[in-house]
């Protein structure tokens, strides 16, 4: 049924669009009249949460975004870096929170689908996928479905499209109950002197219209996305887009053909606010008008109306601005590929968004204050209270080191997430040279044999409930640290900031702290954002989930034949612990105070990022130099779960002789300390490197040997690799077949 | 030995094949746009893996019964190898030029990991490099690689020495009847298989157990 588009707005009509009557006002100030529902439905659109980034705007601009190899910043599509010999990353990571909790599988798929379409959009081919998920507490009783619907749209997209998802993380907690975070990831390839941007040049010229057609699916899925749930979330299905993972595969070939063709001046994806968000961003960035003329949109359902054309989020599309002497070549791409082909409107030189339909105008407003008037918020906050200290006095150790390393390495959050990993295609492309598993996933890169690049994604939420600047820190810092374990120079992330409501001054005060954090980081370790994504107002019924500012990162191995991996290589290999300082064996907020002890208490381990930065280039050079035979970090769980892993990757064991001086034996074991290497080399090569690191000022000792079928640790603790290869692959596949008494 | 690789849309494999047919053969394998009536002049024709056509219909059902696949029916009549591989094998079932059927995993997930499989069968082009009960490690990536034939078709089949692979050491993926992952046709130049040999052939990969089949094709 068509909407008719001379129907009163009413202020419950204004309020039910997501905007504020200050924001209404705003909106008759800027147009001089009472807007069309097609231009309220477009203000809505453009001045959301998700697409304005009105409360996060200000503190974003403080984040460092520019560096040697940075080739584009924020703004783009996505990210874009120079990897040498001609050729750039691209890359970005997006949120599709609210969808995937509403409808796991199609959520997940179109998120998947919206990031690689942001890649292809700029001209690269997508060689590598990731994504970050976080779940509600394993008893919930949407957990298991949220999971495995999540788990299956991820791979049933990606998997048909035919890029390996490579990586990646997941968590559980309680505070995921109603809000679950599916934060997806695209890494692209393409020539450095060939990326396509959406700035719309030349007056006159043909705006087309590419892909699939227009249905009334994800209708307000961006004004969703900005509003907290209540208990009515499930009413809000049909908002939620439909994936064609097919079309999108025929979409990027066409794609790529159309731009080597030369017909592209600019192209940019159908995304979050579809029709409207795309136009408006390709006519304000070349200070251009447009005009469409929605008579001529491929429709895919009868009779819509120009208010749902505008504000549909139909997958797979894409809007162009065509050179049109090459019209004829570029219109038999598209008819190859079987996709819809259509010009839909033109550039102009008045400024102004104007639609047609069925001979109205329906819509004639200022096409740059669309976007730059877009309302901008300098909200109230409140920095959160430290969290009091806490004394290894306070934390007892466990009744059994065995028993207790067991648990960990079982527990939701550590356990194997091979039963994921599994479902997703991460050999596809031939070019796979690091499977899921390790701290960071290897691509080679095409063109340059010799290359690859690293990726991972990576933040600790209950560090940055605890302390956002310090857990903001400690997110980039880990994703830097984890790509130096497999020996790639750090060379640039993209941020995806899942937040509260940001209406409420703690929760923005935790967002302002997180971002803080993240930008010292970035300065400290020269670590540019290139691209990012905010997602807030994931709430249910006021209850925020834990602040989630995943961090993904890409570093560049220019010797792949140097790459360093986890597992152990061989027996009578020496282990080594390499720091800036001597851990002090830091349990606040440990996995082993929550999972042994119950208990979620006191501050993060804090993050020294000149000794990070000193420790992680000593590090990377051994790896270059090919003296160390493994590296892995420590993180979750501390030295011992990271031992073990070790160990389970290779099957070998290890006899760990533990003389740190200051911390009992269980804070040594399981403390988080941050910026903390475990490597092995042959034991000839063991003193070298050693000296090598007390001559730089790094602390630096032997902690073991490898070989063996057991872990043992000094005289009293031992534990067969077997036993805790059992334990780390029960937990999720038990789970998920529902054999776990939760 | 010149070859050619089909592209249907949603095909998304065929640059894993190409690379691995050229490093193989020496030659770089030609394309097969999914339009078009005549065939190249070729020794071997490839189907690689993929969703074509999205798999949206059942694996390989519309792809099977496209322009292309026609010729492709002749030609295989007539002598010239063909090799499916993944949705490949699932076109060449739908065509019956090989028979059985590929059904959803027994578990119903898609699945991507290492398996071991036998060669049962080196008298085929694309094993001809290999011994008889040589074991080697491939990747799957499939949801629908679960191999079913009738009784008496099974036992046709295994008579005949027509099983070309098998899993083995208790890795099969995905329910297929005797462990089957591979096939011949009874003439014995249609080979399909669920199996990625292209991603298992250097040192990039983990191993490069597969390269035998890709090396021997040279002289196939």
């Amino acid at each position: 049924m068509s909407i008719p588009n001379d129907i009163e707005i009413t202020d419950e009509l204004v309020a039910e669009h997501g905007l504020k009557p200050d924001e209404y006002e705003r909106i008759l100030d800027l147009i001089g009249r009472t807007p069309t529902l097609t231009e309220l439905g477009i203000f809505s659109a453009m001045w959301n949460e998700h697409c304005s980034y009105k409360s996060s705007k200000k503190w974003l601009r403080t984040l460092p975004t520019t560096g040697d190899r940075v080739i584009l910043g924020p703004g783009e599509n996505a990210g874009v870096i120079d990897i040498g010999d001609g050729q750039a990353a691209i890359f970005k990571m997006e949120s599709h929170n609210h969808p995937s909790f509403i409808e796991p599988y199609q959520g997940a798929a179109t998120g998947v689908g919206g990031i690689l379409r942001d890649v292809f959009t700029m001209g690269a081919r997508p060689i590598a996928a990731m994504n970050a998920l976080r779940f509600g507490s394993p008893d919930h009783p949407k957990t298991r479905h949220l999971v495995s619907g999540v788990v299956a749209g991820i791979g049933g997209y990606g998997n048909s499209f035919g890029v390996p998802t490579v990586g990646g993380e997941v968590n559980f907690h309680p505070r995921y109950n109603g809000n679950i975070l599916v934060n997806a990831f695209a890494l692209g390839l393409a020539d450095a002197d060939k990326i396509f941007l959406s700035e719309a040049k030349g007056v006159g010229l043909p705006v087309v219209y590419l892909g699939a057609k227009t249905g009334r699916d994800g209708i307000h899925g961006a004004s969703m996305a900005s509003q907290e749930f209540a208990d009515d979330s499930e009413e809000k299905r049909p908002t939620v887009q439909v994936g064609d993972p097919f079309t999108e595969k025929c979409l990027l070939e066409a794609c790529l053909e159309l731009m080597a063709s030369g017909a592209v001046i600019a192209i940019q994806d159908m995304g979050a606010a579809g029709l409207t968000c795309s136009a408006v961003e390709m006519g304000a960035k070349g200070s251009l008008g447009i005009d469409l003329d929605l008579d001529q949109v491929p429709c895919r359902e009868d009779a819509m109306s120009a208010y749902e054309m505008m504000l549909s989020e139909s997958q797979e599309r894409m809007l162009m601005v065509l050179n049109p002497e090459l019209e004829q070549e570029a219109e038999a791409i598209f008819t190859k590929w079987g996709l819809d082909f259509a010009i839909v409107g033109k550039t102009t030189d008045t400024l102004r968004f104007r639609i047609f339909f069925q001979g109205d105008k329906v819509a004639d407003l200022p096409i740059k204050e669309l976007g730059d008037e877009a309302p901008e918020y300098d909200r109230p906050w409140v920095a959160p209270p430290e969290p009091p200290a806490l004394t290894h006095a306070d934390v007892p150790p466990p009744n059994d080191i065995a028993d207790a390393l067991l648990t960990l390495i079982g527990s939701p959050d550590l356990c194997s997430r091979r039963w994921i990993w599994e479902q997703y295609d991460h050999l596809i492309q031939s070019n796979t040279a690091q499977i899921p598993g390790g701290d960071a996933a290897v691509l080679r890169v095409e063109g340059a044999p010799h290359k690859g690049l690293a990726v991972c994604a990576d933040v600790t939420p209950r560090y940055v409930e605890a302390d956002p600047f310090e857990g903001g820190k400690q997110a980039v810092a880990e994703v830097w640290r984890n790509l130096t374990c497999v020996g790639a120079e750090p060379v640039a992330i993209t941020d995806n900031l899942n937040f509260g409501n940001p209406e409420r001054p703690e929760i923005m005060g935790t967002l302002v702290r997180a971002i803080q954090g993240i930008g010292e980081a970035c300065g400290a370790l020269n670590f540019p954002v290139v691209s990012g994504n905010v997602s807030l107002y994931n709430e249910t019924n006021g209850e925020a989930i834990l602040p989630t500012p995943a961090i993904a990162g890409v570093g560049l191995l220019p010797d792949l034949s140097k790459m360093a991996t986890l597992a152990f290589k061989q027996a009578e290999d020496a282990i080594m612990l390499i720091s800036a300082a001597e851990p002090a064996g830091h349990l606040g907020q440990s996995l082993y105070l929550r999972e042994i002890l119950g208990r979620e208490e006191g501050p993060p381990p804090p993050v020294d990022l000149d000794g990070e930065r000193k420790t992680g280039d000593f590090v990377r050079g051994l790896i270059t130099d090919g003296k160390v035979s493994a590296v892995h970090d420590i993180s979750d769980g501390g030295l011992a779960v990271c031992l073990a892993e070790m160990a389970m990757a290779s099957g070998l064991g290890a006899a760990i002789s533990l003389e740190l001086a200051q911390s009992p034996d269980h804070a040594a074991l399981f403390g988080e300390d941050q910026g903390v290497y475990i490597v092995t080399s042959t034991a000839a090569l063991s003193d070298e490197i050693l000296e090598a690191a007390r001559n730089e000022d790094l602390f630096a000792c032997r902690i073991g040997t490898t070989g063996g079928t057991e872990l043992t640790f000094g005289t009293g603790v031992s534990i067969s690799v077997e036993s805790l290869k059992e334990r780390h692959q029960h937990w999720l596949p038990a789970y998920m077949a529902g054999k776990l008494a939760i | 030995m010149k070859s050619a690789v089909v592209l249907f849309p949603g095909i998304n494999r065929e640059r894993d094949m190409m690379k691995a047919l050229e490093a193989g053969t020496g030659v770089a394998p030609v394309s097969i746009w999914h339009t078009e009536t005549e065939l190249p002049d070729v020794d071997l024709i490839v189907i690689p893996g993929g969703f074509s056509y999205g798999d949206y219909l059942r694996c390989g059902a519309i792809a099977g019964r496209s322009p292309v696949m026609a010729e492709i029916i002749r030609a295989a009549k007539r002598g010239v190898k063909v090799l499916g591989v993944c949705n490949g094998f699932q076109i060449l079932v739908e065509t019956e030029l090989l028979p059985g059927a590929l059904m959803r995993n027994a578990h119903l997930k898609f699945v991507c990991r290492e398996v071991r499989l036998r060669v049962e069968n080196t008298d085929t082009f694309f094993t001809s490099s290999m011994r008889k009960g040589d074991t080697v490690s491939c990747p799957v990536a499939h949801g629908d690689g679960n191999y079913f034939a009738s009784d008496e078709k099974l036992k046709q089949l295994e008579d005949e020495g027509r099983v070309v692979f098998r899993y083995v050491e208790s890795t099969n993926p995905n329910g297929a009847v005797n462990d089957i992952a591979g096939v011949v046709n009874r003439q014995g130049n249609v080979v399909g298989l669920m199996p990625h040999p292209e991603n298992m052939i250097e040192a990039l990969h983990g191993r490069s157990d597969c390269w035998p089949l890709f090396e021997g094709l040279a002289a196939a």
